[in-house]
């Protein structure tokens, strides 16, 4: 076994699972920060959880998985705004709701397709190795057009951020802002959903802004930093993945979340 | 001219009327009180008033025009909500957020915007906080901010939701004196509602109390029957000593 610690470089799959961790951390630390100071981040892990509904439809159709679970994340994003809206049905009881549901119906659908049980896994708990270079292109697509999202509504993300009752009434678009976060969120998670898995993924999605929260301010620091972290926790996560040949997705969350304590403990 | 005026207005939750043929004449430069008990629908009416909700009955004109239209003559400051105290604003991005109005979607703050807010934030003293983050100023200097962004349109009108909550007593006078200042030496028209009696019947010219309808009487004084009507049960208004009384003397 090579010990060097670049030597993982040398198989092309890590260096694709090393790219795709990068452009990943990079899409997190721009939705991640709204995620987080929307509190919106019950709704998306309802939103992960539900994609797997659509998972399971694609994997039993046959089709792409991850198309049809971004349509579910997507419908799922809209129905719990638009149940909320227009019932007397609580935000959290309706993301409880999809949350289960989207979960339920996904393991049906897979367990009626063949290779159900490893396919399962990689979905739950992700595997960073399996992805390809067309994944990583996809993953870079996203994150230009969320950039140029952000870059473009700036202001209105932040007013909506910061008081939506206000911006309401100076005619902000709050219903519409809300709902094309939403979007970016669903989009986001199932990306993700391939490098660190359904239960996991909200912590990639959360944790490096929560730590550059404690240490940085104003928004743009805040995305930067988090970009970096991300890319370092997916690095780590991957070599100690790599040595100790244990899945790559947990570890990943789990030197996130070492960070996240550290940083908490230091910065009281 | 006036600034508001509401005729024969009804609003209905379900089949519940949330406000009950409503009347308001309010001129321009007035400085108006509204108290009234909670949940009788002091916010609902500053909503319909800034055109976030629209009235199932009857007219609401805003300087001769609809609600929507009018918002850019109107400053608006919220009910203090309970926001994030380390979300990573100063008090200048949140000043700046009052120019969403005329600034639009997608087009950036320009110089323009900036100036104005450093005037805005002059108006209310807060100019050498504008770097500051608005978690780390006190409840009193917060409150400043958000008036200050609720001037940065330059309104006529100014809406207040109960603007006095969270600024402790020492810094509440100093508080309202600038309202005062702001309603005389600037001419802008203001409504806030308020539970604070005692501040309320020193600092405004007209008051009027509401309870799903409204008691008014184009004054800075109330019944004695307006306010029981209204609250449900007597309310003892001249117990703390203030310089005005808030209860008109008795006719009778």
């Amino acid at each position: 076994m090579d010990w060097s610690i670049l030597g993982f470089l040398e198989y092309d799959f890590m260096r694709v699972a090393l790219a795709a961790g990068i452009a990943a951390s990079t899409l997190c630390a721009v939705v991640g920060i709204y995620v987080i100071l929307n509190r919106i981040v019950f709704i998306s892990d309802g939103i992960a959880h539900a994609a797997f509904g659509g998972i399971g439809l694609g994997y039993f159709l046959g089709s792409d998985p991850l198309t049809f679970g971004v349509a579910s994340a997507l419908v799922t994003a809209l129905g719990i705004g638009t149940i909320t809206s227009r019932s007397k049905v609580s935000e959290d009881t309706a993301i409880g709701v999809f949350l289960s549901t989207g979960m339920a119906l996904g393991v049906i659908l897979m367990s009626l397709s063949r290779g159900y049980a490893k396919d399962l896994f990689s979905y739950l708990f992700g595997n960073i190795l399996a992805v390809t270079w067309f994944d990583v292109g996809t993953i870079l697509v996203l994150t230009v057009a969320v950039l140029a999202l952000v870059i473009l509504l700036y202001k209105e993300f932040l007013l909506l951020s910061f008081d939506p009752v206000y911006g309401e009434a100076v005619g902000l678009p709050v219903r519409s802002l809300r709902l094309l976060l939403l979007s970016m969120v669903a989009f986001s998670v199932v990306v993700l959903i391939k490098i660190v898995g359904i239960i996991m993924v909200i912590a990639l999605l959360t944790i490096p802004c929560a730590i550059c929260r404690q240490h940085f301010r104003g928004l743009p620091g805040i995305m930067a930093g988090s970009a970096i972290l991300g890319t370092v926790f997916v690095t780590i996560g991957l070599i100690i993945s790599y040595f100790f040949d244990v899945p790559s997705g947990a570890t990943i969350i789990i030197t996130a979340s070492v960070a996240f304590f550290v940083s908490t403990f230091i910065s009281r | 001219m006036t600034a508001i005026s509401i005729k024969d207005l009804w609003l209905f939750r379900g089949d519940h009327p949330v406000l009950e043929d409503i009347n308001l004449e309010v001129a321009e430069g007035d400085f108006m009180g509204l108290i009234g008990p909670n949940g009788g629908g002091k916010t609902t009416l500053l909503k319909v008033i800034l055109g976030m909700i629209k009235p199932d009955k009857g007219s609401v004109e805003i300087f001769g025009l609809n609600p929507v239209a009018a918002r850019k003559f109107i400053g608006y400051v919220p009910q203090k909500n309970i926001f994030d105290q380390n979300f990573p604003v100063t008090a200048m991005d949140v000043v700046l957020m009052g120019r969403y109005s005329r600034v639009g979607l997608f087009k950036r703050y320009g110089q323009k915007d900036k100036e104005e807010a450093e005037k805005a934030l002059r108006s209310v003293g807060m100019e050498e906080y504008a770097g500051r983050e608005i978690g780390s100023l006190s409840g009193g200097e917060q409150q400043r901010v958000f008036v200050a962004r609720s001037l940065v349109s330059n309104p006529k009108l100014l809406l207040l939701d109960e603007p006095a909550t969270g600024i402790d007593a020492a810094q509440q006078t100093e508080f309202y004196d600038l309202l005062s200042r702001l309603n005389t030496s600037m001419g802008i028209t203001i409504v806030m509602v308020s539970h604070d009696l005692t501040a309320v019947s020193k600092y405004v010219s007209k008051l009027a109390c509401l309870n799903q309808r409204l008691y008014y009487h184009g004054t800075a004084e109330l019944t004695e029957e307006d306010v029981e009507k209204a609250y449900g049960c007597p309310v003892d208004m001249v117990a703390h000593g203030t310089p005005h009384r808030v209860l008109r003397e008795h006719d009778h």
